[in-house]
């Protein structure tokens, strides 16, 4: 009974009887969710996996830009005229900001602006942001930073500063806010400065650590540097004795050019009026303009060389051939007139004396054609080449169409115009032996020049001769002696057109000179606009500044003194100096 | 046959365990690396800054200024300039 009831049990147990359909609905859910996670799982993995790669990647994968800063520019001796450094600047994004009115008050006192004025600024409606100071002060960026208030953050820029300030404002010339070049070298070698920002993908872990390089997109490039051919010793002194000179003279402006004769690099340039570049709130176009590069004038009397040139190259005169010169010469309807006049002159004292009959008289024994060819030869109505944004040509009209007045009044340097660079780059002829070399306001080194021969190295020596007589006695450019050098150089002045008329009371003095004259080594223009002082002949206005700043240039440079023993020999007489007599040594 | 399967099994986690540990080295200097390039670039801004700050003393302006107001510098006279020329026999010898 008890085996019965036992087997019986188990027989039930085995002989469970369960409806199939319920085995089939669990057998089939259980196959069914598997499925679903299986096939989810495909989904996920196989068919969008993209999307969701990218979801990972977003995390963890950043592109980063490299930034880049602009080039420094230098003078040739390293030192610095240009160079970006970061800055903090205040921006605002309108969308989050909140402020306020007791911040405002503060921001409008850290920022010393009314508070009035910030307030339009910052209501400016729109989409995006904007700089609402750029670039602020380290203190003022910690105030800010410390106030904390969203929609205002500050962002790091790169900020151009010029060490050099006004003095070599012209040629270094400034950029803009976006960082772009406006003037000067900053514009004409923008492209080289300016670099190219860089691009990397790279992976960050939980810290914002950078762990990993994934690829470079754009690799960084540097903003080049640039040394400039200036010298900022030259260029300062040549800024200090313009102005100077200007103020001296009540002058309307002026400007100087240095030149290295031997390479035709470009030491120093500097004009007046000029700017601060650091200081871009007062902005005016006319001090910024580079006044000796873009300006042209008449040249006057500083044009009498390349005729003298002319004449000695084709053999019609030589230094010591006589000419009658009349107080009064009849050209056409002009009566050419010399101020000081001598009845008869030697070439070389029609130099000295800068006489414009005798120029007249020796112009028009040449051609139209012959004198244009000298006058073109030499750099007239030509750029020159320096690679300066804006850079004139100047004036030097087709001799086919020259009347013989024009002819004549052309010897004495009226009726063709000319810049102060052209017009110095063209006494390079003279100061090296007839040749000029390119000009530059990059540094380079002298062997990689070629130079371009304007007259025989005879010529421009003779010239070169005459020349120097105009800085001795009797010629027109004694104040701008150098003592110790020997000094070649010729005098201008012009009268200035106003409306088309020459102006009786408005000159334009002029002075271009070289020194040693035995081997010039430099070449200085002058040009001084509208002394109104008194004096206004090129030799007593812008000789000086050419003898100041020849005497300290050449001493920078520690050139060997040139002039004869009889002009230094007094040196030997003088008492010794106070510090080396107390010395008993 | 299933002893050398166990030293294969052995060798391959010390492998596995070895790439980890390659892998964590390469990302600690790569961190290094990295905030090394950051403190170049500090420095080469302060550099910069240095720069800057030099030129700005040093200025010919500032120079020329001081040197005559506050240690009452002049450039010399022409009379106290004296000009030494170097005699034939010592000019051969020095270069």
């Amino acid at each position: 009974m008890s085996f019965k009831t036992r087997h019986a049990r188990s027989n039930q147990l085995l002989d469970l009887k369960l409806a199939p359909w319920r085995m089939a609905t669990v057998g089939g859910l259980l196959i069914g969710g598997l499925v679903l996670v299986a096939g989810r799982a495909f989904y996920l993995q196989g068919l969008n996996t993209d999307y969701l790669q990218g979801k990972g990647d977003a995390i963890s994968n950043r592109n980063l830009t490299l930034p880049t800063h602009r080039g420094q520019v230098s003078d040739r001796y390293g030192q610095l005229l240009a160079i970006s450094t970061p800055v903090e600047s205040l921006w605002a994004r309108p969308s989050e900001l909140k402020l306020t009115a007791g911040q405002q008050a503060h921001l409008a006192k850290v920022l010393d602006m009314p508070e009035a004025e910030l307030g339009k600024k910052l209501k400016r409606k729109g989409r995006g942001e904007f700089g609402v100071r750029r670039p602020v002060t380290p203190e003022q960026a910690l105030d800010i930073a410390a106030m904390g208030v969203p929609g205002l953050y500050l962002r790091r820029e790169f900020r151009r500063y010029y060490p050099a300030g006004e003095v070599a404002a012209h040629v270094v010339g400034f950029t803009n806010v976006d960082d772009v070049g406006q003037e000067g070298v900053e514009r004409a070698y923008q492209t080289w400065l300016v670099g190219r920002e860089g691009e990397r993908q790279i992976v960050r872990d939980r810290r914002g650590n950078i762990i990993r390089d994934l690829a470079p997109i754009k690799t960084a490039q540097m903003g080049g540097n640039l040394a400039l051919s200036l010298d900022l010793k030259i260029q300062y002194l040549a800024h200090r004795e313009l102005a100077a000179a200007i103020k001296l003279n009540k002058a309307k402006g002026g400007s100087v050019v240095v030149l290295d004769a031997k390479t035709g690099e470009i030491l120093a340039l500097a004009n007046q009026p000029n700017f601060n570049p650091n200081n871009r709130r007062n902005y005016k176009p006319e001090p910024m303009r580079n006044r000796a590069v873009i300006d042209t004038f008449e040249p006057g009397s500083t044009v009498k060389p390349f005729v003298a040139a002319a004449v000695l190259e084709r053999g019609l005169f030589h230094p010591d051939s006589v000419l009658d010169t009349p107080q009064t010469w009849r050209v056409g309807t002009k009566l050419v007139r010399d101020e000081h006049p001598h009845p008869r002159m030697s070439v070389s004292e029609i130099i000295q004396k800068s006489s414009n009959v005798g120029a007249v008289k020796m112009a028009m024994s040449l051609t139209p054609q012959q004198f244009w060819e000298v006058l073109h030869r030499s750099g007239f109505g030509e750029k020159p080449g320096s690679g300066f944004p804006g850079e004139s040509s100047g004036r030097l009209r087709d001799p086919a169409t020259w009347r013989p007045v024009e002819h004549a009044t052309m010897a004495y340097g009226y009726g063709l115009s000319v810049s102060l660079l052209q017009l110095t780059r063209a006494y390079m002829a003279f100061a090296n032996d007839g040749e000029v070399m390119p000009l530059s306001f990059l540094k380079r080194e002298p062997q990689e020049v070629v130079g371009e021969r304007v007259f025989s190295p005879s010529v421009a020596r003779e010239v070169r001769a005459m020349m120097e007589t105009v800085t001795q006695e009797g010629g027109t450019g004694t104040r701008t002696r150098v003592p110790g050098y020997r000094v070649a150089g010729k005098t201008g002045t012009a009268h200035k057109l106003v409306n088309g008329r020459y102006a009786a009371d408005r000159y334009l003095a002029s002075f271009i000179g070289m020194a040693p004259a035995s081997n010039p080594r430099l070449i200085i223009g002058v040009v001084i606009d509208e002394p109104s002082g008194g004096a206004y002949y090129g030799g007593s206005v812008a000789g000086p500044v050419f003898a100041q700043v020849m005497a300290a240039s050449l001493r920078q440079l520690a050139l060997p003194p040139d002039a004869p023993e009889t002009a230094t020999q007094m040196t030997h007489n003088t008492p010794p100096l106070p510090m080396a007599a107390g010395k008993g040594v | 046959m299933s002893r050398l399967n166990i030293v294969l099994a052995l060798v391959l986690i010390v492998c596995a365990l070895a790439v980890i540990q390659a892998q964590h080295r390469s990302r600690t200097y790569f961190v290094g690396l990295e905030r090394l390039k950051k403190e170049a670039r500090l420095l080469d801004e302060q550099w910069g800054q240095l720069q800057l700050e030099q030129s700005t003393w040093a200025n010919p302006a500032r120079v020329d200024t001081l040197a005559r107001s506050r240690i009452g510098l002049v450039p010399p006279p022409q009379e106290r300039i004296h000009v030494e020329t170097v005699p034939a026999e010592i000019r051969g010898v020095t270069p």
